[in-house]
């Protein structure tokens, strides 16, 4: 059994962030993590970060996890469990972990005295006809494929979504030689941000507004997408399909926050749609509802990797202070949430700020 | 407009345009950045204080047109790759554009490739006159290209014939 | 299809592990995720689906979404997106569920649902 005082699930920005700040204060932290290196999915984002200077804007999402996964290896109080996937939480308090190691796995389990969830979010799938289909990927996963094991998902891609990650995927496959026929939004509008959509215009990439997919074409794997237009209830226009050859079709529909651990633990869960689904209820220390287990980054609120970076360190800089490590506690998370709250000040962060004030509202009426 | 189509609209270029007397005077840079996003690397990265600090960090960039040499330090730093030097009048003929290119094969200084317009038409041609690289792999290479001088502020991007990408 | 080169990118030297596909021998890089290396070799059909035995393939690379349960040395329902390729390893297509009772040989698995031995349940506890 392990027993550190905070244990971090996932070492994402937000982990990363949150183990940092409760080891500068002294506690003992165990961070665990799916994959073989640090980073979450900062290790596939190869494009220049927004936000402010304390959250490495202008640098690229590759070199950001490697600086924050550096400071996490070399920091003394820190164990870094990496090839570990987080199976349960038990009602006593305790993780059970499997590690893998050359192809062997091993049981364990930890009781820490405090733990953190940032276990980010996973990728919405769409439905239509075909979308089972070998070629149909979520966009994160073609994002992975080519940015991290250097492997091309095809030769002529069609992407979903012209959200921020939908935007820079597309930008991302062309630098990795892949052709983009185009980018299908259905909303009449595009969603992420517009110097995104210039860049892939730029490259020829048409954007479909109001357009979503009919159906995805093929025998054993993807050989062609049907889009067609939407009137405005969303509906499909007969009439109006287009057909490309295409054999990757890439889904940047929006990510739900991945939360399994927070309900097994019995966190208090708000379902808040401008946050991406259900997410765990917290005060402003990141607490859920369970004394001693927060939460920050995706896993509680799809947001940039710049506010999970903050979250994060408020997570961890509570969690110490829960313990009695971090005697500046309130002003150090008042630094921090004065942060956040110039990360969300702008159009961009409306959305979340509507999806804050709706948690409060559902906290305050019970 | 751009919000539909992600190419910026005339009315939306009008308004980071720098003044004509600036323009005529020598290499000064564009800010193609019209919406209010958490960012200011370009603040950063100016050398010569042309671009005012941030009271808000959504603020779009202010910029000092007296201080702006051109040189071209915000155009590799915007995380956006929105910003672009300009010199109109490179020589009686042609115009000069400095632009962020993160594509493969980078072309040559002398080549000649083609110029490509905000939704990625081809033009005409540009002939490469610098291709600055930074130091990491990871950095933005900058590319210098003169076009005919009406094109100074239709041409955003440039294709490398039989490349551009990848493999 | 490998990325040869990357105008920001630069994949490190790996070492190379032929594995076996169907029993047909390919190369892929040692630790690589089992499906990149499939991919490179251009096999995107992954397994058929239980119900109405549709090919499925790679999806969402984070070990979520079961979509691409392979057989890796005659053990089914392993996660091809995470699974490290090593030396010699045989994969194969899984078709529907996967007999798990071949995998983990015979009566001991009994009470075992296919996700339990997955896990490798009754190792050593930790420090």
């Amino acid at each position: 059994m392990l027993n550190p005082q905070v244990m971090v699930v996932g070492a994402g920005p937000a982990g990363m962030s949150a183990a940092l700040a409760a080891a500068e204060w002294g506690a003992r932290v165990l961070l665990v993590d799916l994959f073989s290196e640090p980073g979450g999915q900062l290790v596939k984002q190869t494009h220049k970060f927004f936000g402010s200077r304390g959250q490495y804007a202008g640098t690229r999402g590759i070199e950001i996890a490697r600086l924050l996964g550096e400071k996490v290896r070399s920091h003394p109080g820190i164990d870094l469990l990496l090839d570990t996937q987080v199976l349960g939480y038990y009602p006593d308090g305790v993780l059970t972990m499997e590690r893998s190691f050359n192809g062997e796995s091993e049981y364990l389990k930890a009781r820490p005295r405090r733990l953190v969830v940032c276990t980010g979010a996973q990728e919405r799938p769409l439905a239509f006809p075909g979308n089972d289909l070998p070629g149909v990927y979520g966009a994160g996963a073609v994002q992975t494929l080519m940015n991290v094991h250097g492997v091309k998902p095809g030769r002529r891609a069609v992407m979903v979504g012209a959200g921020n990650i939908g935007l820079i995927i597309s930008y991302q496959l062309r630098q990795a030689g892949v052709e983009v026929a185009a980018v299908v939004e259905a909303a009449p509008t595009i969603g992420g941000y517009a110097v995104h959509a210039s860049k892939i215009r730029r490259l020829g990439i048409p954007i479909l507004t109001s357009h979503s997919v009919k159906e995805a074409r093929g025998e054993r794997e993807l050989e062609g997408v049907t889009v067609w237009r939407l009137d405005e209830r969303w509906q499909g226009i007969p009439g109006t399909e287009c057909d490309f050859e295409a054999d990757v079709l890439c889904l940047a529909v929006g990510l739900s926050p991945l939360t399994e651990l927070l309900w097994q633990a019995g966190c208090r869960m708000v379902y808040v749609p401008e946050l991406g689904g259900h997410v765990p209820w917290r005060d402003e220390h990141q607490q859920t509802s369970v004394p001693g287990i927060f939460v920050a980054g995706d896993a509680s609120g799809v947001e940039e990797a710049s506010s999970a970076m903050v979250s994060g360190r408020i997570a961890g800089l509570a969690a110490a202070a829960s313990l009695g490590l971090c005697p500046c506690y309130r002003e150090l998370a008042r630094e921090a949430h004065a942060q956040l709250e110039v990360l969300r000040a702008g159009p961009p962060g409306e959305k979340i700020r509507r999806g804050l004030a709706r948690l409060g509202e559902v906290a305050r009426a019970c | 407009m751009l919000r539909q189509t992600g190419v910026p609209a005339v009315e939306d270029l009008a308004r980071v345009m720098p003044p004509e007397e600036v323009r005529r005077r020598g290499p000064v840079a564009i800010f193609e950045c019209f919406e209010r996003i958490p960012c200011d690397p370009c603040y950063w990265a100016c050398k010569r204080g042309a671009v005012r600090p941030f009271k808000d960090i959504n603020d779009l960039p202010g910029v000092d047109w007296e201080r702006c040499n051109g040189c071209g330090l915000c155009v590799a730093a915007c995380p956006g790759l929105a910003v672009f030097v300009v010199h109109e009048g490179y020589t009686d003929s042609t115009s000069l554009i400095k632009l962020p290119y993160e594509f493969l094969p980078l072309p040559e200084v002398g080549q000649v490739v083609e110029a490509l317009d905000r939704e990625g038409n081809c033009v005409g041609e540009a002939r490469v006159v610098k291709v600055q690289r930074s130091r990491e792999k990871v950095g933005t290479p900058v590319l210098w290209i003169e076009v005919e001088r009406d094109l100074a502020h239709v041409v955003r991007n440039i294709a490398v014939a039989g490349g551009g990408q990848g493999e | 299809m490998r990325i040869r080169e990357h105008p920001i990118l630069t994949f490190p030297a790996r070492r190379k592990v032929t594995f076996f596909f169907e029993g047909r021998p390919l190369e892929g890089y040692e630790g690589e995720p089992i499906a990149a290396a499939l991919h490179a070799a251009g096999i995107r059909v992954l397994r058929e689906s239980p119900v109405l035995g549709r090919p499925r393939g790679f999806f969402c690379a984070v070990g979520n979404c079961s979509s691409c349960l392979m057989v890796v040395d005659g053990v089914p329902n392993v996660r091809v997106c995470v699974e490290k390729l090593r030396e010699g390893m045989r994969v194969e297509r899984q078709a529907g569920k996967g007999n798990l009772l071949a995998a983990v040989g015979g009566g001991r698995a009994s009470g075992l649902d296919s996700g339990a031995a997955l896990h490798g349940c009754g190792g050593e506890e930790g420090a």
